[in-house]
């Protein structure tokens, strides 16, 4: 980077810190230390925290002028609440992984600088070129780059494969198609009586539904939202007919529960073969892996008019209240965490998608992949990944959705009527950004 | 303001002296009146007059908009579940959890066998953290494995999905407060139980009184003044215990768990718009206030205190 003001800048604060202080070592060698506040999404400590620790650490190695300082700063909502407050006061972390469908959010409070300012030699815009197209659809508005992918996900499909045995199914083909879906379903789920000892299908609609329901209207061909973040289609006939389907699953062709289905203990139902089929992130690909006690599949979800799914997960911020020193080290770590290699490793290491094509030509991803070859299955439906919903005022519009849908698959609303009153609160509340 | 007294020196005694006590009670009340003001009054008042604004965007300043908020509210459809909700929680959870203190406080006064056990046990709920509490909970509900969903399969009966219907979601959380609470008000009515002397229990079996009469004769109207203090913090604890909401259900399915300070969070700090929040509290404040009133100014006077 050969910012002028910058060097000189740097320079000079690091002469200043030399004369105060007779243990630094001769003036020329002296740079002032640059310290990156870093919050990261991670509610307790473990294997995650070792990991980014470790990377802290490496990048320190490499640039004894820079130090990245994690916080863990909880869930992507806590984190973003005290980001957005830490902004509101005035000292920010320099940068922050936070949901890549915050983007509207934080530009609408003027948080965040665009990456377009640091992106300047050719290796730089290499780099940008890099990552998957469909990752970069939730981190790009107004013609600039505003996150950088980082932990990103899509849903796809768990299978048991020991009850598709038991059903005389083919252990090793998920359904295809919606039709297929059901008709598998209806023969993996057992009865007994009026109880239902196992589901044939699960799909958690708790917390976050919008997420998952959104790859039924991707697959039902209809699109959510504009690319400007300003108007929603929650009422358009292909989003009421994937609603529909959701719903006819539990309560007209009875092989999925009723009622809202929790997030956080579908996986387990899939370990209690309480369900035989489950759609959840690929970010659980390592849990499932180590808990399933069964041979288990991982598929792409099936398609109705066709394949899709929508992205999620995490991108990088560069924050606008920091410092132009502090947003160039950041911006230089978050170029050194994205590198093929490191976005391989933290893909192997966590089961998020590596971000970025090259990632998958790394002999460490090859080698997993030849081993687990469940890991690339993520990757090969990211061409028909779609961006998640995303929009201005991001949680209430999404939240306007996720009523809708809890109410639809409650019964306490049709389809129809759930999605006309979604609609209607969305457009309220959208209606002065345009 | 006072007349000139016949002897000065005199006068300039008294005078000092009672600028003295003035000087020390201003000394003694001041710190926790700083605090006061600090946190609680100046925030409310901010509050209040942050309520009459519209939100600040960087684009767009905050500028007066008077009830504009309040009006929001009115037409806001999931304010008025949050009212609801909140009405019915606080309907299952003072009562229940006072009846259910005041029973397991008169047993475990009594001489039973292991009795420092039982109390540990009723108590251990509330040293719990909440969160750790709606954890277990959460297992507890967990449709077709869930604790409650093994038992009821023992007679053949196929449980509900508690936390995922709009018909069941209140009701399951309303339990968790009560299980939660009852165990710490307990603690109060148990202090107030050996205080009431041995003496009146004897005279009580003399004269040939009934266990139930000796409760409703003696014990209970000894009570009241514990009862109004436990009533008083479990009307604050109707309003206040949200942690549960949301690790179970993050007020979900379709708002039918949403209490009205987990809307003011939602509202605050997850949509960012901090006036309709303010104005949310506001209301908050007022009922509180309007309780408080009712608890202290009317049900206070009905209470016998020795």
């Amino acid at each position: 980077m050969s910012n002028r003001i910058d060097r000189r800048t740097l320079l000079k604060a690091g002469s200043a810190l030399a004369a105060s202080s007779p243990f630094l070592a001769a003036p020329a060698l002296a740079q002032a230390k640059v310290e990156v506040s870093f919050f990261y999404p991670v509610a307790v400590g473990g294997p995650i925290t070792r990991l980014i620790d470790t990377y802290a650490a490496d990048f320190a190695k490499e640039n004894p002028a820079i130090t990245v300082k994690p916080i863990y700063a909880g869930t992507y909502q806590e984190t973003i609440v005290k980001a957005i407050t830490a902004h509101k006061s005035g000292t920010p972390p320099v940068t922050s992984v936070l949901l890549s469908t915050d983007m509207f959010t934080l530009i609408d409070e003027d948080a965040i600088v665009p990456f377009d300012d640091f992106i300047k030699t050719d290796a730089d815009k290499a780099w940008l070129a890099s990552f998957f197209p469909s990752f970069m659809e939730n981190s790009q508005t107004g013609g600039k780059t505003w996150g950088i992918p980082f932990q990103r996900s899509t849903i796809v499909l768990y299978w048991n494969k020991e009850l598709f045995k038991e059903a005389g199914l083919d252990p090793e083909k998920p359904p295809q198609t919606w039709a297929e879906q059901v008709a598998f379903a209806e023969k993996l789920t057992k009865r007994d009586g009026a109880n239902t000892t196992q589901w044939g299908l699960q799909i958690p609609s708790s917390g976050f539904p919008y997420w998952l329901f959104q790859a039924l209207a991707i697959q039902a061909d209809a699109v959510l939202m504009n690319k400007e973040g300003n108007r929603t289609a929650y009422d358009a006939p292909g989003v009421i007919e994937a609603l529909q389907y959701w719903v006819d699953l539990s309560r007209k062709h009875r092989v999925h529960p009723t009622g809202i289905v929790e997030w956080g203990t579908t996986p387990r139902d899939f370990f209690e073969k309480k369900c035989a089929m489950m759609w959840t992130t690929t970010g659980n690909l390592t849990n499932v892996r180590t808990n399933a006690k069964f041979p288990f599949g991982v598929g792409m979800l099936a398609a109705g008019k066709r394949r899709g799914s929508p992205t999620g997960g995490g991108n990088f911020y560069l924050s606008k209240k920091a410092s132009r020193a502090e947003q160039e080290a950041a911006f230089k770590f978050i170029q050194w965490i994205t590198s093929p290699e490191r976005a391989a490793k933290w893909g192997i290491d966590t089961g998020y998608v590596a971000v970025r094509k090259d990632a998958f030509d790394t002999p460490a991803m090859k080698e997993y992949v030849a081993g687990f070859p469940a890991a690339a299955v993520a990757r090969d439906q990211l061409q028909y990944a779609v961006a998640e919903l995303s929009t201005h005022e991001n949680q209430r519009v999404t939240k306007a959705l996720n009523d809708g849908l809890q109410a639809a698959l409650n019964g306490t609303k049709t389809p129809e009527a759930a999605m006309k009153d979604s609609q209607a609160e969305a457009e309220r509340i959208l209606r002065s950004y345009r | 303001m006072k007349r000139p007294p016949a002897n000065p020196a005199v006068s300039r005694l008294q005078y000092r002296t009672q600028t003295r006590t003035w000087i020390h009670a201003w000394l003694m009340l001041g710190p926790s009146l700083a605090l006061l003001i600090l946190f609680t009054h100046w925030p409310a008042v901010n509050t209040l007059i942050d309520s009459l604004y519209s939100t600040p965007r960087p684009r767009r300043p905050a500028r007066f908009v008077g009830p504009a908020n309040f009006e929001q509210m009115m037409a806001d459809p999931i304010f008025w579940q949050a009212m609801w909700n909140n009405l019915w929680f606080a309907l299952g959870t003072i009562p229940t959890s006072i009846a259910l203190a005041l029973l397991m406080a008169v047993w475990v006064n009594d001489r039973i066998a292991g009795r420092t056990l039982v109390r540990m046990a009723y108590f251990t709920p509330t040293v719990l953290p909440m969160i750790a509490v709606a954890n277990i909970w959460l297992f507890f509900y967990t449709p077709q494995y869930g604790l409650l969903a093994q038992i009821l399969g023992v007679f053949g009966i196929t449980g509900p999905n508690w936390l995922g219907s709009n018909e069941t979601a209140l009701f399951a959380v309303t339990v968790v407060a009560v299980w939660k609470e009852a165990g710490f008000f307990m603690i109060f009515y148990l202090a107030a139980l050996q205080t009431i002397s041995p003496s009146l229990a004897e005279a009580a079996a003399l004269e040939g009184a009934s266990r139930w009469t000796y409760f409703r004769r003696i014990q209970f109207p000894l009570l009241m003044p514990t009862t109004l203090f436990v009533l008083v913090n479990a009307v604050i604890g109707a309003f206040r215990t949200i942690d549960h909401i949301f690790v179970m259900t993050r007020g979900g399915p379709d708002n039918a768990t949403a209490l009205l300070l987990f809307y003011i969070y939602q509202v605050g700090f997850s949509f960012w718009d901090t006036t309709y929040a303010a104005a949310l509290t506001v209301v908050l404040l007022v009922l509180l206030g309007l309780l408080a009133l009712i608890q202290y100014g009317v049900l206070e006077r009905r209470v016998h205190y020795r």
